[in-house]
């Protein structure tokens, strides 16, 4: 293997040795990673890439290191989700109705990275406003999970150009390697730009949000790490909202611990947002003890879902042997409102971002298609600037939250999501981590469940429990199913301690054992 | 409860989203799967359960009343599809 | 007096119920860092939260918040805990985020009163709903473009609270006088300067008519009415219209108005014709909000005197009429300055001087108390020149009159023109012998009974000297020397 492939296999702990030690510079690797994006553009990962940027990062990077003033990620490169405001770079929540928009602001999390070290590849492709599960909903069209089985074509660059369309012209340079799929898989979504880039090794780490999963899931589906935090851990400031009360952000890396380490950059208190918490942020990668003797694991017996494929059931059977293994003490939980929290979700999700969307009206910034009056030029601008899927889950929310539905729907909704928190609450008196499947399946191929919403929420249906009562969640990768694709194991937290998320996750990677590149690479 | 292709239309018009005609139908069918889907929320017994007004266990921090913020006029409208001297433009509201 | 409107079927009372949006004095806007100063250029207060541009948040002003319940405190209400922030949806020009932080359910101040001053001395409660904090929206400008109506945030995300009353007013002048005592109160606090003409202080008005002592009918709500003299047309003209529509078999529907100032009359508003369902739902942006009781404690005791209280002990311990009383406190700087001119002066005489000759002067060039070009410490040196018998209270007429002008002190005005009256007999003995020496038949005609010349002679004497001779002395004497 030449030099440059092998920098972008590194983990960012690896990696970051390599920079200390002056194995190679921050120029040299953010080019591997540039060399990378370029030649995996088919997975279509990336909304906007900022090689000039991240160039232009890279080299302050090594001044720094030079001068022994290097941060905790220095000279990283990383994806950035485009639902992350990056000042002066296109910022599109993956939204026709958001065409053009440039944030003259830094979203806090990213300002984080930044003062870090941290050096930003581009902006990475998401479900329309993060809402779907499989990356599919993007007004720049699906992400392709590097699991997907196909081949490379090179091809002469100046001979793509007829057929590409202006707009995808304008918005990436032109690609020099194409892919051919024998069968597209979906990456999940809604981090699947995020997700993709990572597991094919374009970026060595990637900032995913999480609503109802969206950073597990995707995680989960391709072979990664992904934590949602404890809500209120990252500072929400400058993500373009999807549901306030359930976003929330975090990191998507290859291992437990870049996860710990790009954590502890990305959270922290932020007074510009009142529902940050002001707790400190402890050194994750000191967690990573491996000791989890004694540690009581849940297993929520509602989990146990009608329908659940064989294989996951062995997957999450594996996961407890794994642990037990290492010391830690099975404990069977309940969890009784388990079934509720899906519906409960599609209640208050839609319900809040019906409202969070009425900002996008053709006023200050994006899409505007004219009309006769203003009502009309809001009418038509939102009915051609927001996709299907949106468009549907605005209705459903502005139906819960109407006169004389308000009672029934929503705040029946929020009252179930009481009973879930609460059914949390009593089981941290039996255990202190719970271990469940990520997801109920493997991933699959993009066009199938489109036409079925309920069956694509049921995707979340493990991971939506976490968001709905605020908690920590961790996928980490346990091994690949019957039909070779990547399965995750999620482990659920208490509020605010990550710390246990990592150290058992930990322990759950080294026990899995080395995992398998996807297809693209092999 | 069941949604018929008025309601849809009126919804849609609450929300500001324009709807062909020719998809309500499409729409309402699939607005009334997920209303019929949640309401096994009626299940639940929520007798005196207080509804959830925040995720973390705190109360609203306050900030002082310093001038902070504003003061960049040019920056607040560079976005804006369409305006001037620093104002927003819109089609004539006639009240 | 009942206010009634004459009917074809008989007499109608109007029952008004006032929203009043005021907006909070502070520097920076409810729930951003930017100013709040009235007249800026277009969107030069305005933060990227009140533009609510993607992924922006609110976080809100403690300011803001010891305002409204310092309101809440001097409305004598129940002061809420605990109070939850709402988003009210709708779309429009002005509101960016389209959706307004209101207060919904659960407002930060519950129910109040408020005692109105009526005309005729005498003082009536009207209770207070509720108070509850919100942000205001921006403004638009639909007469700079021919086909495009512009929009200005300055003003979008400026706090606001809004100040409920229950339906207890019952006329024009009920309505006038309730909005006159918000305003007092609301400067007396500092959480507002009432100032309508500039629109920091806005009212809808909620109007329904009745049969007297009848079931209420149906009301209409008439938006940003803005001053008094207009809510008191707009109250006229909505009961008469009601009367009249109900009389000719109509029915009033339950609808948003718009008062008409140049046609003096209210219309439905076009634009807000469809009914609207506002979609009200906590902010899941913003955690409830929870005050201590020792913290609402230590606003309460940050409280100035008010008003009601004012007049009280201006009553009491001064020993002035009620109405005297009211009108001194009407302004808090008005009390204030006339508690510095009554300051170890006869309290009564200072009001005279205040209420009589300063107000009354003021009145007429348009100015307020914080514009006089006498200082309370000026004016209480005039009075001390009349009680010590320096000027009589004559001249001292001139002296206030030559202090507005020129706004000089009273005792260089006297100085300066020599006022400084006349006490010494022997000055005054002379100037009487000689009024007698040129009138000896007057002298003999009062002499011979006929008492009504001493007014006569007093007038040639105070003449003589210029109206400077002490009245008291020239009586005396005049008195002795024309007895013979």
């Amino acid at each position: 293997m030449t030099k440059p492939t092998r920098l972008t296999h590194l983990s960012m702990a690896e990696a970051l040795e390599g920079l200390k030690a002056k194995d190679f510079t921050a120029v040299e690797l953010t080019r591997a990673h540039i060399d990378a994006i370029a030649d995996l553009r088919g997975l279509n990962a990336f909304i906007t890439e900022t090689p000039d940027l991240a160039l232009e990062q890279a080299a302050a990077s090594d001044a720094r290191y030079a001068k022994g003033e290097a941060g905790p990620l220095d000279g990283l490169p990383l994806g950035i989700k485009d639902l992350f405001c990056t000042r002066g770079v296109l910022t599109t929540a993956a939204s026709h109705i958001l065409d053009g928009f440039v944030p003259p602001y830094e979203s806090t999390v990213t300002s984080n990275l930044f003062r870090d070290g941290a050096v930003m590849l581009g902006k990475l492709n998401l479900d329309e406003f993060a809402m779907g599960s499989a990356n599919i909903t993007s007004y720049y069209g699906p992400v392709v999970s590097p699991w997907s089985p196909g081949r490379k074509i090179q091809r002469d660059a100046g001979t793509t150009a007829a057929g590409s369309e202006l707009l995808e012209g304008l918005r990436q340079p032109r690609p020099v390697t194409e892919w051919e799929w024998d069968r597209r898989l979906v990456p999940g979504g809604s981090s699947g730009g995020s997700a993709a880039s990572v597991a094919a090794r374009m970026v060595m780490g990637a900032t995913g949000t999480d609503t109802g999963g969206s950073i597990r899931q995707p995680a989960s589906f391709v072979g990664i790490v992904g934590i949602k935090p404890t809500y209120g851990r990252c500072s929400r400031w400058g993500i373009v909202a999807f549901a306030s009360s359930l976003d929330q952000a975090g990191p998507m890396t290859r291992t437990v611990k870049d996860a710990a380490i790009m954590l502890r950059s990305m959270a922290g208190f932020d007074p510009k947002d009142s529902t940050s918490v002001d707790l400190p942020v402890p050194d994750y990668t000191k967690a990573l003890t491996g000791d989890i003797r004694g540690l009581r694991v849940g297993i929520p017996k509602e989990y146990r879902v009608d329908g659940m494929p064989a294989e996951i059931e062995r997957l999450w059977q594996q996961g407890m042997d794994w642990l037990k293994a290492a010391g830690a003490v099975p404990v069977e939980i309940s969890l009784p409102h388990t079934k509720y929290a899906l519906p409960a979700y599609y209640i208050v999700a839609p319900a809040e971002a019906s409202s969070n969307l009425a900002r996008y009206d053709g006023v200050r910034f994006g899409l505007r298609v004219e009309g006769k009056d203003l009502k009309e030029m809001y009418e038509n601008t939102r009915g051609e600037g927001f996709g299907a899927e949106v468009r549907r889950r605005i209705l459903i929310g502005t139906y819960v939250l109407s006169a004389g539905y308000y009672d029934a729907y929503y705040l029946k909704a929020q009252k179930v999501r009481a009973r879930i928190a609460q059914d949390f609450t009593s089981a941290w008196d039996k255990c202190d981590v719970i271990l469940t499947p990520t997801a109920p399946s493997t991933a699959f191929a993009i066009g199938d469940k489109q036409d079925d919403p309920i069956a694509m929420y049921l995707n979340d249906v493990f991971t939506v429990p976490a968001n709905l009562a605020g908690l920590p969640g961790i996928s980490v990768p346990a091994g690949l199913g019957s039909d070779g694709l990547p399965l995750g194991l999620q482990l659920l937290g208490k509020p605010f301690d990550e710390e246990t998320l990592f150290r058992v996750a930990g322990v759950i990677e080294q026990a899995a054992g080395p995992q398998p590149l996807p297809p693209v690479h092999s | 409860m069941s949604l018929d292709k008025a309601t849809v239309a009126k919804v849609a018009h609450l929300a500001r989203i324009r709807v062909p005609e020719g998809e309500l139908d499409h729409l309402a069918g699939q607005l009334n799967g997920l209303l019929g889907w949640v309401e096994q929320l009626r299940e639940v017994d929520t007798d005196g359960v207080e509804p959830m007004t925040s995720v973390v266990a705190q109360t609203l921090r306050r900030r002082a009343d310093a001038v902070a913020d504003g003061g960049y006029p040019d920056r607040v409208v560079a976005n804006a599809p369409d305006g001037a001297e620093h104002f927003f433009a819109v089609p004539k509201v006639v009240e | 007096m009942a206010y009634r409107i004459q009917g074809e079927t008989g007499e109608w009372e109007v029952v008004v119920g006032l929203e009043v949006h005021a907006q909070v004095i502070s520097n920076a806007k409810l729930f951003s860092g930017a100013a709040t100063a009235f007249g800026a250029a277009p969107n030069s207060q305005v933060s990227y939260v009140d533009a609510a541009f993607p992924g922006m948040l609110p976080v809100i002003n403690e300011f803001c918040v010891e305002q409204a319940v310092k309101t809440g405190l001097g409305l004598k209400a129940r002061i809420n805990l605990r109070s939850i922030f709402d988003r009210k949806n709708y779309f429009y020009a002005d509101l960016p985020a389209g959706y307004q932080i209101s207060q919904y359910k659960d407002p930060i101040v519950g129910e109040g009163t408020i005692v109105l001053d009526l005309s005729d001395g005498g003082t009536r409660e009207v209770g207070i709903e509720r108070l509850h904090l919100e942000m205001d929206a921006g403004k638009s400008l639909h007469d700079q473009h021919p086909s495009k109506t512009y929009v200005d945030l300055n003003r979008a995300g400026v706090a606001l609270m809004e100040i409920v009353s229950k339906p207890d007013l019952r006329s024009p002048e009920e309505a006038a006088a309730y909005l006159r005592k918000l305003r007092t109160i609301l400067r007396y606090l500092g959480t507002c300067d009432g100032n309508m003409e500039e629109g920091s202080m806005r009212c809808d008005v909620n109007v329904s008519v009745r049969k007297v002592g009848g079931r209420l009918g149906t009301r209409t709500e008439t938006k940003n009415v803005n001053s008094i003299r207009y809510v008191q047309q707009a109250i006229e003209y909505e009961a008469d219209r009601q009367v009249k529509l109900i009389e000719e078999g109509g029915q009033v529907v339950q609808e948003t108005r718009l008062w008409d100032p140049n046609k003096g009359i209210t219309r439905s508003m076009r634009s807000k014709e469809e009914a609207h369902d506002y979609r009200y739902f906590p902010d899941p942006d913003l955690l409830p909000l929870v005050l201590e009781q020792s913290w609402v404690d230590r606003v309460k005791q940050t409280l100035p005197e008010l008003p009601d209280d004012k007049k009280a002990r201006f009553m009491a311990d001064y020993g002035l009429s009620a109405y005297d009383a009211g009108v001194l406190v009407a302004e808090r700087a008005r009390a204030d300055f006339y508690e510095a001119v009554a300051k170890g002066r006869d309290a009564k005489m200072a009001a005279n001087y205040v209420i009589g000759d300063l107000l009354g002067a003021l009145n007429k060039t348009g100015k307020d108390i914080g514009e006089s070009p006498i200082s309370a410490a000026d004016l209480g040196g005039l009075i001390d020149l009349v009680t010590d018998g320096t000027i009589s209270g004559r001249i001292a007429k001139d002296v206030f009159a030559e202090m507005l002008e020129t706004g000089e002190k009273p005792s260089v005005i006297v100085e300066k023109k020599g006022l400084r009256q006349v006490t010494d007999t022997g000055a005054i003995d002379k100037a009487i012998d000689d009024v007698m020496a040129a009138n000896a038949d007057k002298v003999a005609e009062y002499r011979s009974g006929k008492d009504k010349l001493f007014g006569f002679f007093v007038g040639q004497v105070m003449r003589a000297t210029q109206g400077k001779a002490n009245p008291a002395l020239v009586n005396d004497i005049l008195a002795r020397k024309l007895k013979g």
